[in-house]
């Protein structure tokens, strides 16, 4: 097992260091992937199997996420599914949605892995029907296991700092805090908890993922300096899912560029935009 | 022998796991399998002989988020 080493005394309060952006930052790796599209897209809800191609393809997504469920033999629809997904340019993430315990999370995953012949995985444990929150403890279970079992976990947590080490010692190399619960379209819930987790972590890849609604979300959470966004519903569910994946994509690249640019610090007073030397009536002024 | 597939009553003439998806008809689909709750390998439903009231699972892929 992994373990993070003592913080020494002068990496300490590294809280309120606001991460870095460096040169070359556009590529984003995940275990040992490097992927250019910042934005993780779900495949689920979708109108058609057109609809939801034109939607991968509009997005310019490179990491749609995938799942499994009970199949009739005269289904075939797995089969249809798989070729669909085949045909695109794209990573897969199967996940465990569902799954309540880890026992049926690690199961699902090997599943899925037989399934999609990745070791990524989406790793999911419930604790709540209603919030859908993580079950933080069996979630930090089964991530022990499938990491010693050779998966690439991609957890769904919150933004406690104190599960996230413990994600981190358990083998995963990236985390997904929720922005809000699932479903719910109600944008970044926590952003003083989810800046604080950017700010403690600025060399982990963090994906804010579930509770995006509005473009404008994936983008604050982008300017914020997270590596990625991970939504499904707020594409899906939209009147013109393809439309709206393209602007998901260039939220996520705009939000992207700005936190690599470097965004100015918010103040108080006002301060002029245009030169105050050289104002006509400036003497005229200060002496009426 | 009398199983639990997928949640439904399955009562036929099988001896292991890879008998029952032969029988059930799933030919050369992409499929996985779980019985009681553990997973069973491709590889190994061949060996895997099937009790009396075990619980199988057959999934495939699907959309998900």
């Amino acid at each position: 097992m992994r373990r993070r080493p003592q913080a020494k005394i002068e990496e300490m309060n590294i809280i309120d260091r606001m991460p870095t952006s460096t040169e070359n930052t556009s590529a984003l790796t995940l275990y040992d992937r490097s992927v250019t599209s910042r934005l993780l897209l779900g495949t689920a809800q979708y109108p058609s199997p057109d609809i939801l191609g034109a939607s991968v393809a509009s997005s310019g997504s490179s990491i749609v996420t995938v799942s499994l469920r009970r199949e009739r033999a005269d289904s075939g629809a797995g089969d249809r599914f798989f070729d669909l997904i085949r045909s695109w340019d794209v990573h897969v993430l199967p996940n465990t949605a569902g799954c309540r315990t880890s026992k049926e999370a690690i199961n699902t995953a090997l599943m899925a892995r037989e399934l999609f012949e990745t070791s990524w995985v989406k790793l999911e444990v419930i604790a709540n029907d209603d919030t859908l929150q993580p079950d933080v403890f069996g979630l930090v279970e089964a991530a022990g296991e499938l990491s010693r079992q050779g998966f690439q976990v991609f957890p769904y947590t919150t933004e406690d700092l104190g599960v996230a080490e413990r994600l981190m010692a358990a083998g995963c190399d990236v985390l997904m805090p929720w922005g809000a619960p699932i479903g719910t379209a109600r944008g970044l819930a926590n952003p003083y908890a989810l800046r604080t987790m950017r700010n403690y972590f600025p060399g982990v890849p963090l994906i804010v993922d579930a509770g995006i609604g509005a473009p404008s979300h994936a983008m604050q959470a982008m300017e914020m300096g997270f590596d990625a966004v991970l939504l499904n519903t707020a594409v899906a569910k939209a009147d013109n899912p393809e439309r709206m994946a393209e602007a998901f994509g260039h939220a996520v690249t705009a939000g992207r560029e700005a936190f690599e640019a470097g965004l100015m610090e918010p103040r108080d007073m006002a301060a002029p935009s245009t030169p105050v030397a050289g104002t006509p009536f400036f003497d005229l002024d200060q002496t009426s | 022998m009398e199983l639990t597939v997928n949640g439904e009553l399955f009562d036929g003439d099988v001896t292991t796991l890879a008998d029952l998806i032969g029988e059930l008809g799933y030919g050369e689909q992409r499929v996985a399998t779980a019985v009681n709750g553990d997973f069973i390998p491709d590889s190994d439903r061949k060996d895997y002989a099937l009790r009396d009231g075990d619980h199988v699972e057959v999934v495939a892929p699907r959309q998900g988020g």
